[in-house]
């Protein structure tokens, strides 16, 4: 086991208490912008984290291939990769992969092959299911079928770049800024509950969706049962990854807007919903009732991302930290509002968002005023 | 960083200094009798004036970082932008002045000294702040709070001025909760509701007007605004119904 006293603690402290740290940044013009910021961001908050795992998450990033599924692919030795090729091709067309570039970075130990594979279903499909839930299927496939593999992303436009070390040396070592994306998400891990491996790090995934989180899901248990059974497997070690999931079932699979997502995973108070007006009241309700087994318990602050859209989540009585700053057509989202003003100074906007309550921004819309964020009860 | 000798100010340009650097120079700084200390380009670094024991003036261009002030004795900290999490940590005496919003857990553990924020505060401002003998920590906040303002607030006064509220309304929930000790005074109207089962809620005494005439009179000063105007509306007063909330919790 790593000797964290070492690493983490010059200073010889008896105990070193740390966070994470959670970044995102999206331009809801979609204009894409280097990771130079997030990264500056993201190092900012060192101290939050422990270099047992950082990650981001990229939108727009490979527009060559915009329409095909891109997969980002853990190998932990060549065998895991020429089995999970051949899986690949049996199950899908290939039109490109190679190997995710990288650069030798002070602190990245022992690091896994990293590949990517652009993808597109073709006539491989023998069921009449939607292109999506086939690529699901096929991810929960190979990482649970398939030894030494993990799939860290298998969205269109998108990818996920992770591993172990702070997230300053992760975005190094991927030489992420040579990057351009129109919406970057970043985490710097303090591992709490499970182990610090290169799966581990977030941010978790599956198709476009990512999530960064600062907290512990104390729910996870009877989460990953309700999800099992739509068929997806957890096989990452760590709570966080439920939230992908849930996301996907709820927003792609049940059509849910993620207003009353943000309902499901984070419920108000019965207290709260008993003074609700009729309707309102029945809705809150009935969510509570279908969806109860989706209730994240614990303190938490995710961003959750997909194409097109940022959310900014923190549970209901926000036991972990969120700011939001705004400036123009930027949206960030931070542990911290001093990473925020590091990368742009004179904000529109600084606030701290109501718990249980998603900030959101959505590609090719205008942030909402502050009037419309009151009357949403976010502000 | 600069000295001047004479005058016994120094001045600071944390960019890229990391926050154990920056607290050492301080602590450095003030042992050596400088007075006053300017620090530029603050960008999160923590516990700033942790530990500094004389009633030096230190200001701030930037964004502190959390818990800033904590556990400090006696200097006078003026912030020009935002505070984040954790402003005036178990401070024992001094001042914390906040030209902007700050962050949750405001005041957090305060056992003495004064905070003021110009703007809102997050969540759970003056946790569990207490007062013995002399020692009466003092938040005041300009606009409003997040929820669980005062949870567990075993001492000490919180004021809520309410300037700029949106429909006169403060929305914050579990107000007080587990309050057992000390007041806060409000201006604005808070809803049953809103309040927490353990406080109670009192027109101002003789004594509560004083303290909040002081105090509001200092944030005026700080702040550049109308006392009078202020002091001129309608104040109301929670107080503790319980002095040990929890007492039977856990037994029986």
């Amino acid at each position: 086991m790593k000797d964290m006293r070492k690493v983490n603690n010059p200073h010889n402290d008896d105990k070193v208490i740390d966070a994470c740290s959670i970044f995102g940044a999206m331009d809801v013009t979609g204009r894409r912008f280097s990771g130079n910021g997030v990264i500056k961001a993201i190092t900012n908050m060192h101290d939050r984290s422990n270099g047992l795992g950082g990650g981001f998450a990229v939108y727009g990033l490979y527009p060559a291939y915009a329409d095909s599924y891109a997969f980002h692919i853990m190998y932990l030795n060549d065998a895991a990769q020429n089995q999970t090729e051949a899986f690949l091709k049996e199950n899908l067309h290939i039109l490109y992969g190679e190997k995710v570039p990288t650069k030798p970075t002070a602190g990245i130990v022992n690091p896994p092959l990293f590949w990517r594979y652009f993808a597109e279903v073709g006539n491989h499909k023998l069921e009449d299911i939607p292109d999506d839930d086939y690529i699901v299927a096929k991810v929960m496939q190979i990482n649970t079928t398939i030894d030494d593999v993990f799939v860290f992303s298998s969205g269109k436009n998108m990818g996920v770049f992770k591993g172990v070390g702070y997230p300053e040396q992760i975005a190094a070592y991927f030489c992420l800024e040579q990057y351009q994306g129109y919406l970057w998400t970043a985490h710097g891990r303090f591992p709490t509950n499970t182990p610090g491996w290169w799966g581990g790090a977030h941010p978790f995934s599956v198709l476009d969706w990512t999530v960064v989180h600062n907290g512990e899901i104390s729910s996870y248990g009877i989460n990953r049962r309700c999800l099992e059974q739509f068929g997806y497997q957890c096989t990452m070690q760590t709570d966080t990854e439920v939230v992908a999931y849930a996301v996907d079932l709820l927003v792609r699979k049940h059509g849910l807007p993620i207003e009353l997502v943000a309902k499901i995973l984070a419920p108000p108070f019965w207290s709260n919903i008993s003074r609700q007006a009729n309707g309102q009241k029945e809705l809150l309700l009935t969510l509570r009732q279908v969806y109860g087994s989706l209730l994240l318990n614990g303190p938490f602050t995710f961003i959750i991302a997909h194409q097109g859209e940022m959310i900014g989540l923190t549970d209901r009585i926000r036991l972990r930290p969120l700011t939001v700053g705004e400036k123009g057509s930027m949206l960030y989202l931070s542990s911290e509002e001093s990473a925020i003003r590091l990368v742009s100074p004179d904000l529109d906007r600084a606030w701290t968002p109501v718990g249980g309550e998603p900030v959101i921004g959505r590609l090719g819309k205008p942030l909402p005023s502050q009037r419309e964020l009151v009357i949403a009860g976010v502000m | 960083m600069e000295r001047n000798k004479t005058a016994t100010l120094a001045t600071i340009d944390a960019t890229s200094l990391h926050y154990r650097n920056l607290n050492a120079q301080l602590r450095d700084l003030v042992a050596g009798g400088t007075e006053k200390i300017i620090i530029n380009n603050v960008y999160g670094q923590r516990y700033i004036g942790t530990d500094l024991n004389k009633p030096v003036e230190i200001e701030i261009h930037g964004t502190p970082g959390n818990d800033l002030g904590a556990f400090m004795d006696g200097p006078t900290v003026t912030i020009y932008g935002n505070a984040q999490d954790g402003t005036g940590n178990t401070m024992n005496d001094g001042r914390i002045i906040v030209h902007g919003r700050a962050g949750d857990i405001t005041g957090l553990s305060a056992r003495g000294g004064e905070i003021y924020v110009r703007d809102s505060v997050g969540y759970r401002a003056g946790i569990h702040m207490k007062a013995f003998g002399d020692k009466m920590p003092a938040l005041v906040i300009g606009s409003t709070a997040q929820d669980f303002v005062g949870e567990y607030m075993a001492g000490g006064v919180l004021i809520l001025l309410g300037i700029g509220l949106e429909g006169n309304q403060h929305k914050a929930s579990f107000i007080g909760t587990g309050m057992h000790g000390g007041a806060i005074y409000f201006r604005g109207s808070i809803e049953e509701h809103q309040l927490g089962k353990e406080v109670g809620i009192a027109e101002l005494s003789g004594e509560d007007r004083t303290t909040l005439t002081r105090l509001v009179t200092k944030f005026s000063r700080y702040f550049n605004c109308d006392a009078e105007g202020i002091l001129k509306e309608k104040f109301t007063k929670l107080y503790p119904k319980y002095l040990r909330p929890y007492g039977q919790l856990y037994t029986y």
